[in-house]
C-alpha cells in the first residue's frame, strides 16, 4: 500500500500535467484541484509505515539496483514529502483563484505546476545520484517556466539568469556523478558509502557535486539568482520556489553528506560550508533590511535562513540533524505564507513598495495579519516552529562551543527581526495617503491560504513530539555532542 | 591510451564550456557553451564506460541518451525564452537590473 502510494507521488502528477495540457481551461483547474488535494491522502500510508519500520523502499519494475531505480522514503524524507503535499495544496488553493482571471496564464501555469510537484516529489524520493538528476531538471525547468510566466522583462531576464546558473549547476552535478560512478561503480546514496575512499576523483567529484547542489540552492556567495527569480514569479510560484524548491537541492547535499559521505572525514570542507552559511545569514538579513520593495524583501530572507541550514555541517551532531529538518520545515511554511500575503498585498494595493503600503491594516487586515503571524517564525521567536529551530541549533552550538557560529545565528536572529519589523511597521503607520482604489480584487480565499500556512508554521512549534518522532532515524555520519 | 586521449579531450571541451559561458555576453553563445559542456560529460562518460576489456558497460549509454534528451529540451525551452525576451526587451544579454524597478507578478 505504501509502496504505490510513493509511485503514485510521482506519476500522478505527471499524468495530471498531461491531462491538463490537453484538456486546458476549468477542467485542467478540477484536475490539477483534485490530484493536489490527494497528495496528503498519500502520504497517509507512507506515514504509518515509517514510524513502524524506519524506512521504506520500493524498486521500480522489480529491478533492483544498480540498474533499477529505487524509491525510498524515511523520517525527513517523510517530513519533506508532507510539506509539498500540505504547502503544494494551499498554494493550489491560491493560485485556483489568483488565477483565474488571466486565462492566457492560466492554461500553461496548471501543466507547469503539476510537473514541478512530481519533479519535487521525485527528488524526495530518489535513492540513486542518477535519477535525482532527472527529477532535479524537471523541477528546474519548470520552476524556470513558472518564473517566466508573470511574463514582462524583468521576469524574464530572472528566468534566464535563473536557467543559466541552473544549468550550468546541473552540468557540475552530472560531471561530479560520472566521476563517482566511475571510481565506486554504484551510484545509490547507501551503496556509495562503503566504497567512496578519499581519492582524488572521488574528492573532485564530491567538490563538483556539492558546488552544483549549492548553486541550485542559492546559498552565499552563489545566490545571485534568486531575489530577482523568487520576487518576480507569480504569487503561489513564489511561495513553492522558495519553500520547497532550493530546499529539495539541499536535502540532496545532506543526504550525499551524511549518508554516502558518513565514512570520510570532512572536516575541512564542513567548516567552509559552514561560511559560506553565515555569509548567508549576515548578508541575507542586512540586504533585506534595505530592500524597499515587500516582495524582494522577502526574497533576501530566503538568502538568510537558507543560510542556517549550512549550520548542520560543522556542527554535525545529532541535535543539529533534527534542527536542520526543523529549519526547513519551518521555514518552509512561514516563507510560503509571506509570499502569498505579499502577492495579495501587491494585487490588492497595486503595487508593494513599502513606502505605498501604509494603513494596511484597514484596507487588507487578513493579510497583513497573515504576514505578522509568518514574521513571527522567521524571527524565531517563541511558541513558534522558527523558535524551536533555531532554539535547537542554538543549543547544539553551546554544547560543543562553538561560539562563533552562535554569535552568527543570534546576530541573524535579532537582523530579522530587524527587517520583518521595518515591513510591518511601514504596513501598520497610517500616512493619511487617499485611498486608491483596489486594482485588482484579492479573493477571501486567497487571504485564508496564506493564514493557514502562517497558523501551520506557528503550530509547529507547539505540535514537535510527533515530527520529532517521524524525524526518529538519524543519519549515520553523526556522532552525539561531546 | 586511447581513453586518456578522450579523457583529455571532454576536459578540454568542458573547460571551453565553462570559459565561453562566463565570459559570453550574448545569450546565445552563453547557450552554446553550456551545450559543449554537456557534450564533455557525456564524452567522458562513454569513454569511462567503454569497456577496454571485456563488453562495455550499458549503464553510462542509457545515462548519456537520458542526459542528451534532457540537454535538448532544455536547450529548446531557453531559445524559445530568449526570442520572448528580444522581443520584450530588444536586447539578447542579461543586464543587472535596478532593485527598486516595479516587477511582475502578482498573479
Amino acid at each position: 500500500m505504501a509502496e504505490q502510494a510513493m509511485i503514485l507521488l510521482v506519476f500522478l502528477p505527471l499524468l495530471a500535467a498531461c491531462l491538463a495540457f490537453v484538456l486546458a481551461g476549468t477542467p485542467a483547474r478540477v484536475i490539477a484541484g483534485i490530484t493536489m488535494a490527494a497528495l496528503p491522502a498519500l502520504m497517509l500510508p507512507i506515514t504509518v509505515d515509517v514510524i513502524d519500520q524506519g524506512e521504506i523502499a520500493h524498486s521500480l519494475g522489480g529491478h533492483a539496483a544498480p540498474l533499477g531505480i529505487r524509491l525510498v522514503a524515511d523520517g525527513s524524507g517523510a517530513l519533506m514529502l508532507w510539506l509539498v503535499a500540505i504547502i503544494g495544496s494551499l498554494a493550489s488553493l491560491h493560485a485556483w483563484f489568483s488565477f483565474r482571471d488571466q486565462p492566457d496564464a492560466e492554461g500553461t501555469f496548471w501543466p507547469l505546476w503539476l510537473i514541478l510537484i512530481a519533479g519535487l516529489n521525485g527528488m524526495f524520493l530518489s535513492c540513486d545520484l542518477f535519477n535525482l538528476y532527472v527529477a532535479m531538471e524537471l523541477v528546474t525547468l519548470s520552476a524556470v517556466a513558472l518564473v517566466a510566466l508573470a511574463g514582462g522583462p524583468v521576469a524574464l531576464s530572472a528566468a534566464m539568469r535563473y536557467l543559466l546558473l541552473a544549468m550550468l549547476a546541473s552540468l557540475a552535478y552530472l560531471l561530479g556523478v560520472v566521476l563517482i560512478y566511475n571510481a565506486t561503480g554504484t551510484m545509490d546514496f547507501r551503496l556509495l558509502a562503503a566504497d567512496l575512499e578519499a581519492t582524488p576523483e572521488v574528492i573532485i567529484s564530491l567538490v563538483l557535486i556539492t558546488v552544483g547542489l549549492l548553486l541550485k540552492t542559492a546559498i552565499f556567495p552563489l545566490h545571485v539568482w534568486l531575489p530577482r527569480a523568487h520576487a518576480s514569479a507569480p504569487g503561489p510560484v513564489s511561495a513553492v520556489l522558495s519553500a520547497l524548491v532550493v530546499k529539495a537541492s539541499l536535502f540532496v547535499l545532506y543526504r550525499i553528506w551524511f549518508w554516502s559521505g558518513a565514512e570520510l572525514d570532512l572536516a575541512p570542507a564542513e567548516w567552509v560550508l559552514g561560511l559560506a552559511g553565515a555569509g548567508a545569514i549576515i548578508y541575507g538579513s542586512l540586504a533585506a533590511l534595505v530592500q524597499s520593495r515587500l516582495k524582494l524583501l522577502v526574497a533576501y530572507s530566503t538568502v538568510a535562513q537558507l543560510g542556517y541550514l549550512m549550520m548542520i555541517f560543522p556542527l554535525a551532531s545529532l541535535l543539529a540533524w533534527p534542527a536542520a529538518n526543523y529549519q526547513i520545515m519551518a521555514h518552509a511554511l512561514a516563507k510560503a505564507a509571506l509570499f502569498l500575503a505579499a502577492a495579495n498585498i501587491l494585487r490588492g494595493q497595486g503595487t508593494d513598495r513599502l513606502q505605498e503600503l501604509g494603513g494596511l491594516d484597514r484596507r487588507q487586515p487578513i493579510d497583513l495579519f497573515a504576514f505578522g503571524i509568518a514574521g513571527v517564525s522567521i524571527m524565531g521567536l517563541p511558541p513558534s516552529g522558527g523558535f524551536l529551530a533555531k532554539w535547537m541549533f542554538l543549543e547544539t552550538a553551546w554544547a560543543q562551543a562553538a561560539w562563533g557560529w552562535l554569535a552568527v545565528m543570534v546576530i541573524g536572529s535579532l537582523l530579522a527581526a530587524a527587517y520583518i519589523f521595518r515591513a510591518l511597521a511601514g504596513m501598520l503607520t497610517s500616512r493619511q495617503t487617499e485611498f486608491q482604489a483596489r486594482i485588482r480584487p484579492v479573493h477571501r480565499a486567497m487571504s485564508l491560504s496564506a493564514l493557514a500556512l502562517a497558523l501551520l508554521a506557528l503550530a509547529s512549534g507547539f505540535a514537535s513530539s510527533p515530527i520529532l518522532e517521524l524525524l526518529g532515524l538519524e543519519p549515520p555520519g553523526l556522532s552525539v555532542d561531546s | 591510451m586511447q581513453a586518456e586521449i578522450y579523457v583529455a579531450a571532454s576536459a578540454a571541451v568542458f573547460g571551453t564550456g565553462v570559459y565561453g559561458l562566463i565570459l559570453a555576453r550574448h545569450i546565445l553563445r552563453k547557450l552554446l557553451a553550456l551545450n559543449l559542456m554537456g557534450g564533455g560529460v557525456f564524452l567522458l562518460l562513454i569513454t569511462l564506460g567503454g569497456g577496454a576489456d571485456g563488453p562495455p558497460d550499458p549503464i553510462p549509454q542509457a545515462m548519456v541518451l537520458t542526459g542528451i534528451v534532457i540537454a535538448v529540451s532544455a536547450t529548446a525551452f531557453a531559445l524559445a525564452m530568449l526570442v520572448r525576451l528580444y522581443q520584450e526587451t530588444g536586447r539578447a544579454t542579461l543586464e543587472l537590473e535596478d532593485d527598486d524597478q516595479e516587477g511582475g507578478g502578482d498573479g
